[in-house]
C-alpha cells in the first residue's frame, strides 16, 4: 500500500510536469510559431505607444530574449524559489511561490490567487455537501421507488437541474430571494468566514444551492442508475437468502456497491470545481479562482492566466490522487 | 378487475380458481391441511405479469420432500427450475410475480405467510447456494465478513463468537488455512473454493433445507465432483433436505433419491432416479437422457439431441407442452394437442404426464430409445 501511494504520488509530479510543459508551450511557445515576435509580446506590458527602447528593455527584464527552455526553467524555478524580475533601477519581486508576476497589475500572480482561494474553496465544499446529501439520497429513493410518483418527479426536477444553465438559475434564484423576497440580502457578496461567519454562510446560501442543483440532478441520476443495477446482481440475491432484513440489503450491500464508483466521480469534481467554479462566481459576483481567470482572460494578463491554469490542474491532479488512493482503499480488488 | 387486466392473466382455465369462497359451505371445511411431509407443494404455480402476456414460469407443480432426502430437479433452461426454488425461499418480488398455491415447510405454510415470517425462515430453516459464486459473494465484503453477518441475522451471539464459527465452517467445508483465508476477499478464492465458502454461508445457521441451484455449473468438472461430494458430506451430517437444481443429468445420478424433470414449468417425469435412469417414460426425459454424453459406453453415432427450442413460457403450446418437439405425438391421435396431460402414477413413486398408453411408451423405449443410449 505504501510502495503504491509512493507510485502514485511520483506519477502525480510527473502529471504535474507535463502540465506545466503544456500550459507554458500554450502561452510562450504558440505565439512565437503564430509568428509574433517577442518584441510584440512584450509591448503589451508596457504601457501605450512605448518607444522601442522602452519595448526592448521589458524584453530583457521579462526574460523574453532568453531561449524558451531557459524560460521554462526559470518559471520552474520560480515556483520553487522565487523571481527576481530585475532591469536596473526598475526592480519587481515575486517571492515564492512565484507563479509569474502581472506587469498590467504590478503584483504577482500568487497572492491574487491565495485570496481567491478561500471564496472558491466556500463555494465548491459547501454546494459538495448539499448535492451529495440530497443527489445520493434521491437517487436512491427513486431507484427503490422505481416508477412512482415520486420517482418521475425526482427524475423530472433532475432532468431539469442538469438542463437549466448555471447562469439562469443563478440570476433566477437572486431575483426572487435576494430582490423580491429578501431572505438573503448578501447574496452577491462575500464575507470571509473569519469576519462573520453568519453572514458568511448566509451570503453563500444561493450559490450553494444554485451549484448543488446542476450537481445533485447529475447524482441522482448516476445514483439511481447505479443503485438500478446493483440491485438486480447476484449478491444481493444472497443477503436476501440469507435472511438479511431489506434496510440492510439496501444501505450496508446494495449502497456499498453504489456509492463506490459515484465516490471517484465526486473527487474529479471537486478538484474541477476548486480550481474555479466560473459561472457561479461570476453570476453571483465572488471572488473566486474562476472569477480571477474570466478577469485574466479579458485583460490578456499572460501571467495570471497561467498562474491559474496552473493552479486549476494542480487541483484536478490532486484529486485524481486522492481518488485512485481512495479507490484502492474502498474497492478490495483494486491491485496496487 | 377490467377486462384488459383479466386478458392479461389469460383464459386458460387451469387459472380459473375453483376453490369455495367463504360463505359457501365447502369454505370452512377446505382449509388448507397441514403437510405431514417436511416439504411439500401443492399446486404451486409462479406467475409473471408482463407487457407481452403471463409468464407462466411455474404451473401446478406438487411434490414432498423428507428430511435427509435428496431432490434432483431437471429441465432445460426456461423450464422454471429456478423459479421455483426461488418461490420456495420467498425470493420472488412482490408484485411482479403472482404466486399460488401452497408450500409447507415443517407445518408451516409459506405462500401466504407474511414477508417478515418467510424471512425470518430464509437463512435459518432453509438456505440456498447459486450457480456463479463470484458474483453471488459480495465484493468488497470478506468472506468472514458475509458468513458472520449470516449467522449473527439468526443467532444472537458477539462478533467474536461468530467469527469463530465461520472459521469452524470454513474448516469443515474444507478450505485450507481457515483461520487466515476467513479474511479473504472473494476475488482471492478460487471458483472451487469460493462455492466451499457460499456452502460454508448457506449451512451456518444449520438450515434444514438447502437448494442448491446449479451449484457446479460454473466450475471446473474436476472441482465439480468435489462440491458434490461435499453437499452430500454435509447432508448426511445434517440430515437436512436437499434440493438441487441442474440441467445435468450426471449431477443427480449422484446426488439425487427422487428426480423430477421440469418442461415448461410442469411436471414432466417424477420418481426415483433409478427409474428414470432405466425406465424413463416420458418422451422429453429420453431426450434428455439421449443428448447425454457418456464415457462408460462406446457410442457409435452422434448424441441424440431434442430438436426445436424449449417454448416460451407465454405462450404454452396447447395440450402438452412437449407435443411439438415429440416425436410421439401423432400416436396419441390428436389427444396431446387438445389436452393438458396429468400427472399419473406409473409405479409406485413414479409418475409421468404423458398421452401415451404403457404400452406403447414401453414399445418406444425398448425399440427406439433404448439401442441407442
Amino acid at each position: 500500500m505504501i510502495t503504491f501511494i509512493i507510485r502514485r504520488l511520483f506519477a502525480a509530479v510527473l502529471m504535474l510536469l507535463v502540465v506545466s510543459m503544456v500550459t507554458f508551450a500554450v502561452f510562450f511557445l504558440v505565439p512565437r510559431l503564430a509568428g509574433q515576435t517577442t518584441d510584440q509580446l512584450a509591448a503589451q506590458y508596457v504601457g501605450k505607444n512605448p518607444s522601442p527602447t522602452q519595448i526592448h528593455a521589458m524584453e530583457v527584464k521579462l526574460g523574453l530574449d532568453a531561449p524558451l527552455y531557459v524560460q521554462y526553467g526559470r518559471f520552474l524555478k520560480g515556483i520553487v524559489a522565487g523571481q527576481t524580475f530585475n532591469d536596473g533601477p526598475d526592480v519587481s519581486v515575486c517571492p515564492a511561490p512565484c507563479f509569474g508576476y502581472s506587469f498590467k497589475n504590478q503584483e504577482p500572480v500568487w497572492p491574487q490567487m491565495l485570496s481567491a482561494l478561500p471564496v472558491t474553496g466556500s463555494l465548491a465544499i459547501g454546494a459538495a455537501i448539499i448535492w451529495v446529501v440530497f443527489g445520493v439520497g434521491i437517487g436512491v429513493l427513486s431507484a427503490l421507488r422505481r416508477g412512482t410518483v415520486f420517482d418521475r418527479a425526482a427524475m423530472t426536477v433532475a432532468l431539469a437541474g442538469v438542463s437549466l444553465p448555471v447562469f439562469f438559475t443563478a440570476l433566477l434564484s437572486l431575483a426572487i430571494f435576494r430582490d423580491t423576497i429578501p431572505l438573503f440580502p448578501d447574496a452577491g457578496t462575500f464575507i470571509p468566514f473569519s469576519q462573520d461567519p453568519l453572514r458568511w454562510a448566509g451570503a453563500l446560501v444561493l450559490p450553494w444551492v444554485t451549484l448543488a442543483f446542476l450537481y445533485a440532478a447529475l447524482y441522482a441520476r448516476l445514483t439511481r442508475a447505479g443503485m438500478l443495477d446493483t440491485m438486480n446482481e447476484d449478491f444481493i440475491r444472497t443477503a436476501r437468502a440469507k435472511g438479511l432484513v431489506e434496510r440492510r440489503v439496501v444501505v450496508k450491500h446494495g449502497l456499498r456497491a453504489t456509492l463506490t464508483p459515484i465516490v471517484t466521480i465526486f473527487g474529479l469534481d471537486l478538484g474541477l470545481l476548486i480550481g474555479g467554479a466560473v459561472l457561479t462566481e461570476t453570476a453571483f459576483s465572488l471572488p473566486g479562482l474562476g472569477r480571477f481567470a474570466v478577469n485574466a482572460i479579458n485583460n490578456k494578463d499572460l501571467p495570471e492566466i497561467l498562474g491559474v491554469t496552473m493552479l486549476a490542474g494542480f487541483f484536478v491532479v490532486m484529486a485524481n490522487l486522492i481518488v485512485d488512493i481512495l479507490y484502492a482503499v474502498i474497492d478490495p480488488r483494486v491491485r496496487y | 378487475m377490467d377486462t384488459k387486466a383479466e386478458e392479461d392473466w389469460g383464459s386458460g382455465d387451469s387459472f380459473v380458481d375453483v376453490r369455495p369462497r367463504p360463505g359457501e359451505a365447502e369454505y370452512y371445511d377446505s382449509a388448507p391441511k397441514p403437510s405431514s411431509s417436511f416439504l411439500e407443494l401443492r399446486d404451486l404455480r409462479v406467475h409473471f405479469p408482463t407487457d407481452d402476456g403471463l409468464v407462466r414460469s411455474a404451473d401446478g407443480l406438487s411434490f414432498t420432500l423428507e428430511r435427509g432426502r435428496t431432490l434432483g430437479i431437471v429441465g432445460e433452461s426456461g423450464s422454471g427450475k429456478s423459479v421455483t426454488s426461488l418461490a420456495i425461499m420467498g425470493l420472488h418480488k412482490q408484485g411482479t410475480a403472482k404466486i399460488t398455491g401452497e408450500i409447507w415447510l415443517d407445518g408451516e405454510e409459506l405462500v401466504a405467510a407474511s414477508a417478515e415470517r418467510v424471512r425470518e425462515l430464509r437463512g435459518k430453516k432453509m438456505a440456498m447456494i447459486f450457480q456463479d459464486p463470484l458474483s453471488a459473494l459480495h465484493p468488497y465484503y470478506t468472506i468472514g465478513t458475509q458468513i458472520i453477518e449470516a449467522y449473527r441475522i439468526h443467532n444472537k451471539v458477539s462478533k467474536a463468537v461468530a467469527r469463530k464459527h465461520a472459521i469452524e465452517m470454513l474448516d469443515r467445508v474444507g478450505i485450507p488455512q481457515p483461520s487466515s483465508r476467513v479474511d479473504d476477499y472473494p476475488h482471492q478464492f478460487s471458483g472451487g473454493m469460493r462455492q466451499r465458502a457460499m456452502i460454508a454461508m448457506a449451512l451456518s445457521c444449520d438450515p434444514e433445507l438447502l437448494i442448491a441451484d446449479e451449484p457446479t455449473t460454473a466450475l471446473d468438472v474436476t472441482v465439480q465432483a468435489q462440491i458434490l461430494d461435499l453437499i452430500r458430506d454435509l447432508q448426511q451430517e445434517f440430515n437436512s433436505a436437499v434440493i438441487i437444481i441442474t440441467h445435468d443429468l450426471g449431477v443427480v445420478a449422484e446426488l439425487a433419491d427422487n428426480i423430477m424433470v421440469m418442461y415448461a414449468g410442469r411436471t414432466a417425469e417424477y420418481g426415483p432416479v433409478d427409474d428414470i435412469f432405466n425406465r424413463p417414460q416420458h418422451p422429453y426425459t429420453w431426450g434428455l437422457l439421449g443428448s447425454m454424453p457418456r464415457l462408460d459406453k462406446e457410442r457409435a453415432d452422434r448424441l441424440l439431441p431434442i430438436m426445436g427450442t424449449p417454448p416460451s413460457l407465454i405462450n404454452v403450446p396447447s395440450g402438452c407442452p412437449f407435443h411439438p418437439r415429440c416425436n410421439y405425438a401423432k400416436l396419441t391421435g390428436g389427444l396431446s394437442t387438445d389436452e393438458v396431460p396429468k400427472l399419473r402414477s406409473v409405479d409406485g413413486d413414479h409418475s409421468v404426464a404423458c398421452h401415451l398408453t404403457a404400452e406403447q411408451r414401453l414399445h418406444a423405449w425398448e425399440t427406439d430409445i433404448k439401442p441407442n443410449l
